[in-house]
């Protein structure tokens, strides 16, 4: 376990010293550079972003120094407002990190329930019904669906108030961003929960004369979690980008939409930050989903 | 002569699936009486395995009984509620399955699966339920019980497994052991020690036995009867002794020519030609008739009834009833 | 022994000698083939699709599929309008054309109907610049399903290509490729994407104008690059699998030892055995990247203005929502209409010829 944890984080932080690798050289390939003169608005901030980019120096170097910068929790400042991004960064996400957080608990929450559910009561109508809505949730974008939401019960019907800064209503926001994962984690559990319940250990468990929902929540729902343990890091992955178009949708002011108005802005340090700041976090989850889904599964040997 | 402990009648199990109607099991009956040992011998898909799932009513998604009774003490299992049904289930009808490595739930530890098993049908507390547990894995041969107990399965081997196993289906004191193949996934070695195992423990604890596995060679010394199967049916019953020196179905001949260890040494080994039935389209008459050597027209219109051959042997084979036919019409000049 | 009469059928009294003697002839080999009822012996590809046609819902999805291709084929040319092309009659720019409802005609549409000409209808109505909506839909669809159907390809040419010889060739070189996998699999591929696509949108700048490549723009070649460079891994990681699985089989062995070269055991052995899993594989990508170019238009790294897909037109849609919400329908229904054929039809290929895949 040690072994294989120190292998994993070893890996987690080779591959956040290669996005930053990639993110500073993809920037610097950009015709004139990132922070060409033309693009920053006034000369003090041309000024701060030499100084801060040390962009008199050979790149390979601005790249060291610029990795230094990150450590210390210095993303240098955005070309369009002049602010530091680490500011704004530190700022937006946390209502991000909420929207996310909320929306990663309701979508693992329903899709265990559901999942088990169709699982157990498979080729019966209910089971039909999660398919047949988890099927057509998969296959809707998510700012499609977002669009929908907000059409349908803020505008036409107005039972839930648009979102702003006076009235953070986050219900259709978290909803809009649940959704897909939700229908992936239903149609995850249950396709694992069919394949634990075919399991011998779970035919000698009712040959015990265990009853039945002791079968599925002790022998059967431990072992069937299993996989969508290893969906946790995927799935906030999929939060935060979906976290991008959903905060844009419903004019939310976290880390998303900021990163969208960046990169429509082509404010080269804040798309840069922002990458490296939401891809870090990325990898860090997935890591730690790693890491659960070997903590929790005896039969995996750790080679 | 009270009634046998389990009466199988005429059950019928079938797996309803999209293009038809997997007919599993057809139509069989066997008694099984206190004590005794029952072999059930068949190929894959013979229906060795539904059977002993039918009887603990555990049969895979979506296999049912769809008729026939199984009567354990004179009452009915088939009609039994689910709740009746679980004090029967690993209490008074236990089993053991195929593949130790698969058959034991990999994230609890042998101490936590053997403890659930007993508080479930004694009235033991979790204090008294440990010494049980430990009792049995040291009944059934473990190896340093007391550390095993806390072990997880995948830390244990095969014959280790199988032997956990055991120790839960007997920690109820059951009336009925099933072993569904309990051999087959394991060494040779370990068959044969987990083989006499079973014996032990049968002259200590007085239960009985059905011990299904498609190695004829396996059972020989242990079985007071074995029934044969072909195709969800019974086509040869009898003492170990007539099945093997007096196999009157042209099947079980195959089977003991398909023996490495009971053909004779300088013979060849002669498999059974051609694949077994195809369940979803039964033909009419014997199942096995288009593999059979000896088959007639008959053979593939009429299904064989089963008749006796002696007291201790019945034959569903129209071969016999060929010859038997022969006897009475041409005896005498056969004789003669 | 009783006399036999052909007109009576014999009783079936096992044991009595009523038995028709003649039924106690052996059976020929002929007469014992026609009793083993087998099911039809067929071949793997046969028995596939034979399942796949019996999945109501993924022959649907072929059905739609064909259907969804025949008219984004057909519908260009029936309709008179093109997708860049602001609607005139006869020759004179209508201002009122704009943001019309479907099925409806500009004022200089009415009188040219009036005056005897035949005008198009506008199917879908007309955007906010006056361009016909359906054909623009249309187009989008076609793009969309390129798009899709192209860069599933890019992903399983290189997929296909380094699995192989990752899993074919083993040892040192497959520890070394596999790391590289590694890597690129852990980097978050849709942030990967959004850099990539600003960055290459940049820096290919004015480099494509002339080619063939112009009227999809920088953003799409950069999301055709970026699947190439990064959605391939999960391909390489799938077919390696397949490989070292297939691999140690006996027939690849026996193959081997009869001096058969590493091509034709990949092509004649591992490749036939492999294909379906690799197959179905591909089309559940097509749905991906079709979501993917709908992410990336909604964040304004989508195709080049006026070149519409499925994703820039519903994203264009949402500013007008509230006045004209079918314009966001029809895209949208679009999106949601390809996606779930191709996931249909990947899960009815995947149960018809792979039913251990599931996970």
């Amino acid at each position: 376990m040690l072994k294989y944890s120190v292998k994993r984080i070893i890996l987690a932080i080779v591959t956040v010293f290669i996005i930053a690798l990639i993110t500073f050289f993809a920037m610097n390939a950009i015709p004139g550079g990132p922070f060409a003169k033309e693009k920053a608005p006034e000369a003090a901030v041309q000024a701060v972003l030499e100084k801060r980019f040390n962009l008199d120096k050979p790149v390979g170097e601005q790249f060291f120094l610029y990795l230094g910068n990150l450590l210390r929790g210095d993303f240098g400042i955005s070309l369009k407002t002049g602010r530091e991004i680490s500011t704004t960064i530190f700022e937006s996400f946390s209502i991000s990190a909420f929207l996310g957080g909320m929306a990663v608990i309701l979508s693992l929450f329903v899709g265990l329930i559901l999942g088990s559910t169709a699982a157990l009561m498979r080729n019966k109508w209910p089971d039909r019904i999660i398919i047949f809505l988890t099927t057509l949730f998969v296959a809707v974008p998510s700012f499609i669906l977002a669009t929908l939401l907000l059409l349908i019960f803020s505008y036409v019907l107005g039972w839930v108030k648009v979102w702003s800064v006076a009235d953070q209503n986050y219900l259709l926001p978290i909803i809009s961003l649940a959704l897909y994962p939700m229908a992936y984690i239903t149609r995850l559990t249950k396709s694992s929960m069919l394949d634990v319940l075919g399991q011998d250990y779970i035919r000698t468990a009712r040959a015990k004369g265990v009853k039945d929902w002791m079968v599925i929540f002790k022998h059967a729902l431990r072992n069937a979690l299993i996989p969508v343990i290893t969906y946790v890091g995927p799935l906030t992955a999929y939060i935060m980008t979906g976290s991008l178009v959903v905060e844009t949708v419903f004019t939310i002011g976290g880390l998303g939409s900021k990163f969208v108005t960046g990169i429509n802005n082509r404010d080269y340090p804040m798309i840069m930050g922002t990458t490296i700041f939401l891809a870090t976090l990325m990898v860090v989850m997935t890591l730690a989903s790693d890491l659960l889904y070997k903590a929790v599964d005896p039969k995996i040997s750790f080679d | 002569m009270a009634n046998p402990l389990l009466q199988v009648k005429n059950l019928h199990t079938v797996f309803p699936i999209q293009s038809g109607e997997v007919r599993a099991v057809n139509g069989i009956n066997f008694n099984l009486d206190r004590g005794k040992v029952l072999g059930i011998v068949g190929e894959s898909g013979s229906g060795k395995s539904v059977t002993a799932y039918s009887i603990l009513r555990i049969l895979d998604y979506p296999g049912n009984i769809s008729q026939g009774e199984i009567l354990y003490e004179n009452e009915d299992i088939v009609r039994m509620s689910p709740g009746e049904m679980r004090q029967i289930r690993g209490a008074r009808i236990s089993i053991i399955f195929q593949d130790p490595m698969t058959s034991l739930n990999p994230v609890y530890t042998v101490q936590n699966q053997l403890v659930e098993a007993i508080l479930l049908h004694t009235k033991r507390d979790r204090k008294q339920a440990k010494e049980r547990a430990l009792e049995m894995l040291q009944l059934v041969g473990v190896n340093e019980p007391q550390k095993r107990l806390k072990q997880y399965p995948y830390q244990l081997s095969g014959g280790m497994r199988q032997r956990v196993m055991i120790a839960m289906a007997l920690a109820c004191e059951p009336d009925i052991l099933i072993a569904d193949e309990p051999t087959t996934a394991l060494d040779v070695t370990i068959q044969a020690q987990i083989l006499e195992l079973m014996q032990e423990l049968k002259s200590k604890l007085g239960m009985a036995i059905i011990m299904i596995t498609h190695d004829l060679g396996v059972i020989a010394e242990m079985c007071d009867e074995i029934i044969v199967m072909y195709a969800g049916r019974i086509c040869e019953r009898g003492t170990a002794e007539e099945i093997f020196y007096n196999p009157r179905h042209e099947y079980t001949k195959g089977l003991l020519r398909s023996i490495p260890n009971f053909a004779l040494s300088k013979e060849r080994l002669t498999p059974i030609a051609g694949s077994p039935v195809d369940l979803l389209n039964m033909p009419r008459g014997c199942a096995f008739a288009a593999r059979c050597d000896a088959a007639m027209k008959v053979c593939l219109t009429e299904q064989p009834e089963e008749i006796s051959i002696n007291e201790n042997h019945k034959a569903s084979c129209w071969v016999n009833v060929r010859d038997t036919a022969a006897e009475g019409t041409e005896g005498r000049q056969a004789n003669g | 022994m009783s006399s036999y009469n052909p007109s009576v059928p014999p009783e079936k009294k096992p044991f009595s000698l009523q038995l028709d003697p003649r039924m106690f002839e052996p059976a020929t080999a002929e007469e014992k083939e026609q009793h083993d009822v087998m099911r039809e012996s067929t071949t793997f590809f046969k028995d596939g699709l034979r399942r796949l046609f019996k999945n109501p819902l993924a022959v649907l999805s072929l059905v739609i599929l064909g259907v969804l291709v025949a008219v984004i084929l057909i519908a260009p040319l029936i309709v008179p309008y093109g997708y860049s092309q602001i609607i005139t009659v006869n020759g004179k720019r209508d201002r009122t054309a704009a943001n019309m409802r479907p099925l409806t005609y500009s004022t200089l549409e009415q009188e040219a109907i009036e005056a005897g000409q035949y005008v198009f209808p506008h199917i879908f109505g007309t955007d906010e610049i006056g361009r016909d909506y359906f054909i623009r839909v249309i187009y989008g669809a076609r793009v969309s399903l390129m798009v899709g159907l192209f860069a599933s390809l890019i992903v399983l040419i290189i997929g296909l290509l380094y699995g192989s010889v990752s899993g074919y060739v083993g040892g040192k070189t497959d520890i070394v490729m596999m790391r590289v996998v590694d890597i690129i699999y852990s980097l978050p591929d849709t942030l990967m994407v959004i850099l990539l696509s600003v960055v290459l949108g940049q820096i290919l700048g004015d480099s494509l104008q002339g080619t063939v490549f112009a009227a999809l723009g920088n953003n799409m070649i950069s999301m055709f690059v970026v699947f190439g460079l990064l959605y391939w891994v999960g391909m390489a990681r799938l077919v390696r699998g397949q490989i070292l699985q297939i691999k140690n089989n006996e027939y690849v062995l026996a193959a081997r030892a009869l001096g058969a070269g590493p091509g034709r055991i990949i092509r004649k052995h591992i490749l036939p055995n492999c294909i379906s899993v690799i197959f179905i594989s591909t089309a559940l990508q097509v749905p991906n990247a079709i979501f993917v170019e709908s992410f990336l238009s909604f964040i304004g790294l989508g195709v080049q203005a006026p070149m519409p897909s499925l994703g820039s037109l519903a994203n264009l849609a949402r500013s007008a929502l509230q006045i004209y919400p079918y314009k966001m329908l029809f895209p949208a229904l679009g999106i949601c209409l390809i996606v779930l054929s191709f996931n249909l039809l990947g899960d009815g290929l995947r149960d018809a010829f792979d039913p251990k895949l599931r996970r």
